[in-house]
């Protein structure tokens, strides 16, 4: 099975030059920051922040130049990437629209949609949620029964959508929905729209997370009207379209670095001169983070390419993310501490974050189990 | 380039896919010496890989012969190619002859490699040397290479839980002047032999997997092949990813070899695939049931072979230890430049 080898990860020079720039950067745009925040990951939302990245370029960096992109490698994307989520920047607000909806407008969008949208995900400045997953519908994608009815001009809308994060502070979704009746082929007659969050008949409600922070919602739609402008590719092709935007969603560097922040509270806790327990530990997630980057870097390399890496990019995901949830449960054996916030450590803190996250990494984005039925899939077993 | 796609890496697979046979591995198992498969492969000049082509080798690079390894992994080559490699490539960069014969290597710390007589005495014991019953022995000690052939050697066998020999050498030699020599460039011995083993896990577990697959989709039970249970397909879709996380460290592991040697890169790599290899053969195993135990059915040739190798040349923990005391020293910060800098 060709898709179990990873090709060696392309070498480039710009993107080692770009790494010390990104670092400099970081260092002092960070500077500051509570344990609270680095444990956040890429759930820390800073719109500021966000700006000022797009203010550096580094949004986008891969898209063509019409746009305000900067045509630079894959690879390059990946080293600011990996920076930011290695040091705990704030990067939610414009993350889903740098990461998937961006690059699902510049493949299948309409001229006008990109003209409109493109450059201002590139400012930092326009954020994005992702309109998949309904009440009824979560692992079974296919299943949605929100529905786009064609009208004069374009579309009434009418359904719901779930677990939909920071819905209520971006400003699109991309939405996907049935346009046709249920036929046959259950991956047929689905699209995507383009949705303006302040669409009349859009109504977002919070779900609380069980810290009581507020980023999954619930989005109603009552016969929302939608123009026929507002559709993303071609109707009834919407299944093909957002399974290609998941191999953007499943591939990167958020999805083992999520527990970071854990690794080094605890190298900063087992010292510079830890005993055996200690360092064994350390080095076992060292080992692990070292060879997954090397996949995930592979796999940009593939992106470059125009290659598709559906399969790499479940394999990395579901590896990536189970070492994420390890590595907590690893950091509180290793190490006397409890978890809570308002302690002297900021392992502490860090870990009252991870914890209480850490069964989120292996749904968001795809389920464990449905990752491991698309290996199985790939290995030719079902 | 691609290195599989390089002639004499392709023409190796093909050689040992055909001729490392079943019967091939079971007479080997029962101690047999397989000269016939060995001439075959001295016969292609896998011996001299790496080996220049002006002192008669075929001049392979490091990743073309490690990707040999890989293959021998693959087929649970019972003999000891990689080892006779390494010592030949040993003995060509210090200038010395390489072995015609099947070879082995020391990596002699532990001995005594001192001037006498006008040459040279090695005394002292090295433990579990592979096929150190026949292979001619190189020693590196003390940045000397020491072609020392089989004079002055004794023997106490061993195995390891392969089968495969792993004999205790007790050496009283006396070498002469011509049969040492200073290797230029120094070499991390231990960590070149980690990455080799490496590779023949990755290309070991590779084949465990078509194996595995293979029998799920043949095997039936409730009226369907064992590939159409949820519960098998989520088991192997497990096994698949530990061959790709080694496929990829072993390939990080090679890279390092082959450039500055960064023994971080191959530990992180044998750490990484020493853990996959128990996961590996346990799925295997489960999946394949009572048969994978016995000798009728190949697995159980490979899957001794990773119960063996992710013990040899420092086993998880310690190179996890190494690791971790290497990236503890530099403290939080100093940790993500160390993950980026392999």
């Amino acid at each position: 099975m060709d898709s179990l080898k990873f090709s060696p990860p392309p070498v480039s020079e710009a993107a080692e030059a770009l790494r010390v720039e990104v670092r400099a950067f970081l260092k002092d745009a960070l500077a500051g920051q509570t344990a609270t925040e680095k444990a956040q990951s890429w759930n820390g939302h800073n719109p500021e922040f966000s700006q000022l990245v797009g203010k550096q370029g580094w949004l986008g960096m891969t898209w063509p130049k019409q746009y305000g992109g900067q045509e630079r490698s894959a690879l390059e994307r990946n080293v600011v990437v990996e920076e930011m989520l290695a040091a705990g920047a704030p990067v939610s607000a414009h993350w889903i629209a740098e990461r998937q909806s961006g690059p699902t407008l510049l493949r299948y969008g309409t001229q006008a949609q990109c003209d409109e949208i493109l450059p201002k995900i590139l400012r930092g400045e326009c954020y994005f949620a992702i309109g998949m997953s309904e009440p009824n519908s979560g692992s079974d994608l296919a299943s949605v029964q929100t529905r786009a009815v064609k009208t004069d001009g374009g579309f009434v809308v009418n359904g719901s959508k779930i677990w939909t994060s920071n819905a209520h502070l971006s400003h699109y979704m991309i939405l996907f929905c049935r346009t046709d009746a249920r036929s046959e082929d259950r991956h047929s007659g689905h699209s995507q729209f383009l949705v303006d969050m302040k669409t009349p008949g859009l109504e977002i409600r919070p779900i609380l997370f069980s810290t009581g922070e507020h980023q999954f919602n619930e989005v109603f739609f009552k016969d929302m009207f939608l123009p026929d402008e507002a559709l993303i590719g071609q109707a009834g092709q919407g299944w093909k379209q957002v399974t290609g935007e998941l191999s953007f969603e499943r591939s990167g560097p958020d999805r083992f670095l999520s527990s970071f922040a854990a690794v080094k509270g605890m190298s900063g806790r087992i010292g510079t001169k830890p005993d055996d327990r200690g360092a064994i530990a350390l080095g076992r997630i060292v080992a692990h983070l070292m060879v997954l980057r090397r996949m995930s870097r592979s796999i940009a390399g593939m992106l470059e390419d125009d290659l598709d890496p559906a399969l790499q990019a479940a394999i990395v995901k579901d590896l990536g993310t189970t070492l994420e949830q390890e590595i907590p449960e690893i950091a509180r054996q290793i190490v006397a501490v409890e978890p809570g916030e308002g302690a002297d450590g900021e392992l502490e803190a860090v870990l009252d974050y991870t914890i209480q996250h850490a069964p989120t990494f292996s749904l968001r984005g795809g389920t464990r189990e449905i990752l491991r039925g698309i290996i199985a899939r790939g290995a030719g077993l079902r | 380039m691609d290195i599989s796609q390089s002639l004499a890496v392709e023409t190796t697979q093909r050689l040992l896919s055909e001729q490392c046979t079943d019967a091939v591995l079971a007479a080997a198992d029962s101690g047999i010496w397989q000269q016939a498969l060995w001439d075959q492969l001295a016969e292609f000049g896998l011996p001299v890989s790496l080996v220049g082509e002006d002192q008669g080798g075929i001049d392979l690079s490091i990743a073309e012969a490690f990707a040999i390894f890989r293959a021998a992994g693959r087929v649970a080559l019972p003999l000891p190619i990689v080892e006779t490699v390494l010592a030949n490539w040993l003995l060509s960069r210090a200038g010395l002859e390489p072995f015609e014969g099947p070879a082995s290597l020391v990596d002699g710390a532990a001995l005594n490699l001192s001037a006498k007589n006008g040459g040279w005495h090695l005394g002292g014991t090295a433990p579990r040397v592979p096929w150190g019953r026949r292979a001619d022995i190189v020693v590196l000690a003390g940045g000397q290479v020491a072609r020392v052939g089989r004079a002055g050697i004794t023997v106490a066998e061993g195995t390891n839980l392969a089968d495969e020999p792993r004999d205790g050498l007790t050496f009283d030699a006396q070498l002469e002047n011509a049969a040492v020599a200073d290797l230029p460039d120094g070499t991390d011995l231990m960590a070149v032999l980690a990455a080799a083993r490496c590779n023949q896990m990755a290309g070991a577990m590779e084949r465990i997997f078509e194996l595995t697959t293979a029998y799920a989709l043949e095997r039936e039970q409730f009226g369907r092949p064992l590939a159409k249970f949820q519960a098998i397909q989520q088991n192997l879709a497990v096994l698949a990813e530990q061959v790709a996380a080694s496929n990829a460290a072993a390939e990080m592991a090679t890279e390092a070899v082959e450039g500055a040697m960064s023994r971080m890169a191959v530990g992180a790599a044998k750490t990484r695939i020493g853990e996959a290899a128990g996961m590996v053969a346990a799925i295997a195993h489960q999946a394949v049931g009572a048969m994978g135990v016995t000798q009728e059915f190949s697995l159980h040739h490979l899957t001794r072979r990773l119960w063996s190798w992710r013990e040899e040349y420092g086993n998880e923990t310690y190179w996890a230890r190494e690791i971790g005391l290497a990236t503890a020293k530099l403290g939080p910060d100093g940790l993500w430049p160390a993950i980026t800098a392999v």
